[in-house]
């Protein structure tokens, strides 16, 4: 239980505590974006929170929200044994504007979590030492995971042979149909956003 | 193999040398299809299988002659494609099977090496057929071990047949549901039961 973490940080950060819930017994607290630095150090060096590990950093995308991505971190404390998932909001509906303060130089093993991020979810963190992508390559153009990147697009690094190249019709080739085989449909992300 | 005892470079007397060079074909083509020697691409979850192929129980690929995988791209001329390639990796497949020696041949090994499975996205290659020639698929996910067993056989009666540079691709067909069976036979006997 660390309900006594979201009373703390109420307490020390007032008006930059957006919200906070503790539903299903997960404590969750939604700070502003321009104190995100400032709360994580307090909550890694004050003695009575102590949380020395993060254990995920991620993003996520709400195409109907403004603003539109949120970066969640999830922190654990191993010497007083409590949890905390922290919550900033950033970016408009465009995906522009979506930085935020690294906290990289705080825990030092968010550092490839914050180059997931930036990869697949475009937020860009301000002062992190090394934000490059980490999964695609680097021709990749734009950033698969939001919600207005076409499902199934895709951006080849190896030409694909044309059917004279390869002699035979290539739909005749592979032993499936489009989608055969799959339990979920083709969703168009994005026809609403006018940009698929 | 009692043919092969005619087989002369000489071209006969008549100087023509037709007769022989069909022979040493079919020659090269046996003892290729024999000695298939591998180079496994392993990228994914197939690859347990493809392990269940090759240990004694199946013994895939010591019956077939193809027992011994070279990890060198320059002294196998069979690639099994094991896995999901991604648009990552596509250079790099790529760039093997161009070492490689001919003659050589290619063999896609599950559902996503053939086209992708369910993979429908921005990183993954839809079949490694858009990349590469590919000779064998093998559907399946993964494919049993007889179903590999089945492209293996179906690859040495394409090496047989072709010689030539036929690039047509060979497709395991789906094996027969006995259950399927079961039930249309059980739907004959009531409908026969009723007339």
């Amino acid at each position: 239980m660390s309900v006594r973490v979201l009373e703390a940080l109420k307490e020390k950060f007032g008006d930059a505590v957006v919200e906070t819930h503790s539903q299903f017994g997960d404590d969750t607290a939604v700070v502003r974006a321009d104190k995100w630095k400032e709360v994580c150090r307090f909550l890694r060096d004050d003695p009575a929170m102590s949380f020395d590990m993060s254990v995920d950093l991620c993003g996520v995308d709400y195409p109907d929200r403004e603003p539109r991505f949120e970066v969640v971190l999830h922190l654990y404390s191993v010497a007083k044994r409590h949890r905390l998932r922290l919550k900033a909001r950033i970016g408009d509906a465009e995906g522009e504007g979506a930085e935020i303060d690294t906290v990289a130089d705080i825990w030092i093993g968010v550092n490839w979590f914050e180059r997931e991020t930036y990869d697949l979810m475009g937020i860009s963190f301000k002062g992190h030492p090394d934000l490059r992508r980490i999964l695609m390559y680097p021709e990749f153009e734009g950033h698969p995971l939001r919600k207005d990147y076409p499902a199934n697009k895709t951006q080849p690094l190896v030409p694909y042979r044309t059917e004279e190249e390869a002699g035979v019709t290539l739909e005749k080739q592979a032993p499936f149909g489009l989608d055969e085989g799959m339990p979920f449909g083709r969703r168009a992300w994005g026809t609403d956003r006018g940009e698929s | 193999m009692g043919e092969l005892k005619h087989v002369t470079l000489e071209g006969g007397a008549s100087g023509t040398s037709g007769f022989a060079t069909t022979k040493l074909d079919a020659l090269l083509a046996w003892a290729r299809k024999w000695s298939l020697f591998k180079y496994p691409f392993v990228t994914a979850c197939c690859g347990m299988e493809f392990m269940a192929l090759t240990s004694p129980r199946f013994d895939g690929s010591a019956r077939f002659g193809a027992e011994a995988p070279r990890f060198s791209p320059r002294q196998s001329d069979l690639l099994w494609v094991v896995g999901t390639i991604s648009q990552r990796q596509a250079p790099v497949l790529r760039r093997i099977y161009e070492q490689m020696m001919e003659p050589k041949w290619v063999l896609a090994f599950g559902t996503c090496a053939s086209c992708g499975g369910f993979y429908d996205n921005y990183t993954t290659v839809p079949g490694i057929d858009k990349i590469i020639p590919c000779d064998v698929y093998v559907p399946g996910c993964p494919p049993r071990p007889e179903a590999v067993l089945d492209g293996l056989m179906l690859l040495q009666d394409k090496i047989t047949k072709n010689a030539t540079g036929d690039r047509r691709p060979g497709i395991v067909k789906p094996r027969e549901d006995p259950v399927r069976d079961l039930i249309q036979l059980r739907k004959k006997s009531s409908r026969e039961g009723e007339a």
